[in-house]
């Protein structure tokens, strides 16, 4: 092992590469001191710069902000502020004194808060209520024509605001027993019922079992859904004897909600979202395509709704303090 | 090559050698970890942000021994789109009691930072068992056997001790109280002392009725998953930056508007 040949400060440039080599030689190999590309080095130098000048310019270290006082969470905050200005006309629009139904006549407001519907529904209904709001088991489709707590705009609002059995004090509330679970009605007469459930929609074969559960169905759920079982929309109570079902209409599926009674959560929006985008979601579910037309006179609409709202809030209230 | 040779001295006296690597290991280590002694700076002051309750601790093991954090980030970040989408941007204060931090950097599916209360107990259920039923385009696997794993309560008094000693401010009394508490969040029929469970707990109400005779792993996941984001009252929230500009709270978006842009210049 020498390496003895080229000890001296200039060592000897390599005949097939023009390179120089490091002196070291084993065994009479030797190594190519081959130097980094000019490129690669004014890269790496420039990069070092860089840093250097990031940090002074730029928050490069807990509490200090660097010259440029860059910070993204003020930057964020002035964007939202920037949007909300940029949505204020017709946003404050929204929030004055135009009723929703005249929200709906306005072609120019009315296309806004479709676009703005649109997107807050994908972004937080969807999931749910699916693409569109054709309704998923267990989600009510809310573009069909059947609404189990109203479909008015008011009605709407109220809803997504509010939500259903949710935190919120003036929420929708009511509650469908679990008559299995809680011992309410033997199996016996749970089937019975489930068969005379699904005779409203589709005629069934079992007369005894229908004779049987007819006067269950008085004393048991008559109160809620009606005598004909066509549901009552102030305690959302479904109409029982139409095509559209919440959970499913065969009798096995029928059997498991008197079993079980599963009420159905629908989240608060209105600590979620703002009110123009509440007003905007109320509006394109509204025209989904089951939208109902106000029932009460043309003078003042809105009034007349907030009123009636109020007071079924209290009866909500009421209904849940019981409870 | 003169920086070259003279690099070349260093190669060949180990004394000058390691002085160097000192002073370059130095630097590299001031960087690195001076910052941390300036970490209390970086963790806003805010109210609200509580340890997870025994059920949410319990829930939130299970998130990670499922790797949820291998897809599902829990960062909402200071950009408009997501701010729009999520709502407000996390918080350092939002996950100071997470150990480890669930941020994650990867989104196969959405951000969990904010996903509390925004779906029914029932819809998280559903959708663990059968992600599809309720997503049809989602590529999320399903996780219904956790419907089916009771859940174990046992270590859960160790579980907190483990955290207190990183620093989470569990109380004894919390503590002490911890199987109790879990079960009666989680609706179990067998919570027998009812007492002091939400003056243990800030924010955590009693469930209505207590139904459930076993308390599976899916209910401490929902619990976890119901509690993202809820904690901090975003309305008495205010950006500090060293310009000044935390006018969060007013109502007069138009006049600050022209505040920021002139302090900005």
């Amino acid at each position: 092992m020498t390496n003895s040949n080229h000890q001296d400060d200039t060592p000897r440039v390599d005949d097939h590469t023009g390179t120089e080599t490091t002196g070291h030689s084993w065994d009479g190999i030797e190594e190519l001191n081959t130097p980094l590309p000019r490129w690669w080095l004014i890269v790496f130098y420039v990069t070092i710069v860089w840093a250097l000048i990031y940090c002074i310019f730029m928050p490069s270290f807990p509490g200090l902000p660097g010259l440029r006082n860059h910070s993204e969470r003020a930057n964020v905050q002035q964007q939202m502020e920037q949007v909300a200005v940029d949505r204020t006309a017709l946003a404050s629009q929204l929030l004055s004194d135009v009723s929703l139904e005249e929200i709906e006549q306005d072609p120019e407001l009315f296309q806004f808060v479709m676009a703005a519907g649109k997107s807050a529904f994908g972004d937080n209904c969807a999931t749910c209520h699916g693409i569109g709001g054709r309704g998923v088991p267990g989600y009510p489709s809310l573009a069909d024509d059947v609404w189990l707590w109203g479909g008015t705009l008011e009605d709407i609002r109220h809803t997504i605001t509010h939500g259903i059995r949710a935190h919120s004090d003036e929420t929708r509330f009511s509650m469908m027993p679990s008559y299995g679970i809680d011992g309410l009605l033997s199996p016996e007469e749970i089937d019975d019922l489930a068969v005379f459930v699904s005779n409203f929609s589709s005629p069934h074969s079992n007369q005894a079992a229908i004779d049987r559960a007819a006067p269950v169905f008085e004393a048991q759920c008559s109160t809620c859904h009606g005598t004909n079982g066509q549901g009552d929309r102030s305690m959302g109570a479904p109409n029982l004897t139409d095509a559209e079902w919440l959970y499913g209409s065969d009798v096995k599926t029928i059997r498991s909600q008197i079993r079980n009674g599963r009420n159905g959560v629908m989240p608060n929006w209105g600590e979620r979202l703002d009110e123009t985008t509440i007003v905007a979601l109320s509006v394109y579910v509204h025209a989904l395509g089951g939208g109902e037309a106000t029932t009460v006179a043309e003078a003042e609409p809105r009034d007349e709704h907030a009123d009636a709202g109020s007071l079924a809030a209290e009866d909500n209230g009421a209904e849940q303090g019981g409870k | 090559m003169s920086v070259m040779n003279r690099h070349k001295f260093l190669e060949k006296h180990t004394g000058p050698l390691i002085a160097s690597i000192l002073v370059v290991v130095a630097i590299g280590g001031l960087i690195e970890i001076a910052p941390l002694f300036y970490v209390e700076n970086t963790i806003e002051e805010v109210d609200g942000v509580r340890p997870y309750t025994p059920l949410e601790l319990a829930g939130r093991d299970i998130y990670i021994r499922e790797g949820c954090y291998t897809c599902h980030s829990q960062m909402v970040r200071p950009l408009r789109d997501e701010v729009e989408r999520y709502g407000h941007y996390s918080l350092a204060a939002e996950s100071m009691y997470d150990h480890p931090f669930q941020w994650g950097s990867k989104r196969t599916g959405p951000d969990l930072a904010r996903v509390g209360g925004k779906y029914s107990d029932d819809w998280h259920r559903q959708h663990m068992i059968d992600p599809r039923s309720l997503v049809p385009g989602s590529i999320m696997p399903p996780y219904a056997f956790l419907q089916e794993k009771k859940l174990n309560t046992d270590n859960i008094m160790g579980k907190m001790r483990a955290n207190k000693r990183v620093g989470v401010p569990y109380t004894e009394e919390q503590i002490a109280g911890a199987k109790h508490d879990l079960l009666m969040q989680a609706g179990s029929l067998y919570a027998e002392d009812y007492s002091g469970f939400e003056e243990r707990w800030d924010g955590v109400s009693t469930p209505d009725i207590p139904n459930k005779s076993t308390i599976t792993e899916m209910d401490a996941i929902i619990a976890y998953l119901q509690v993202l984001g809820t904690m901090v009252d975003f309305s008495t929230f205010e950006i500090e930056t060293a310009s000044g500009r935390d006018d969060a709270q007013s109502e007069d978006v138009a006049s600050h508007q022209a505040t920021d842009e002139a302090s900005e210049g």
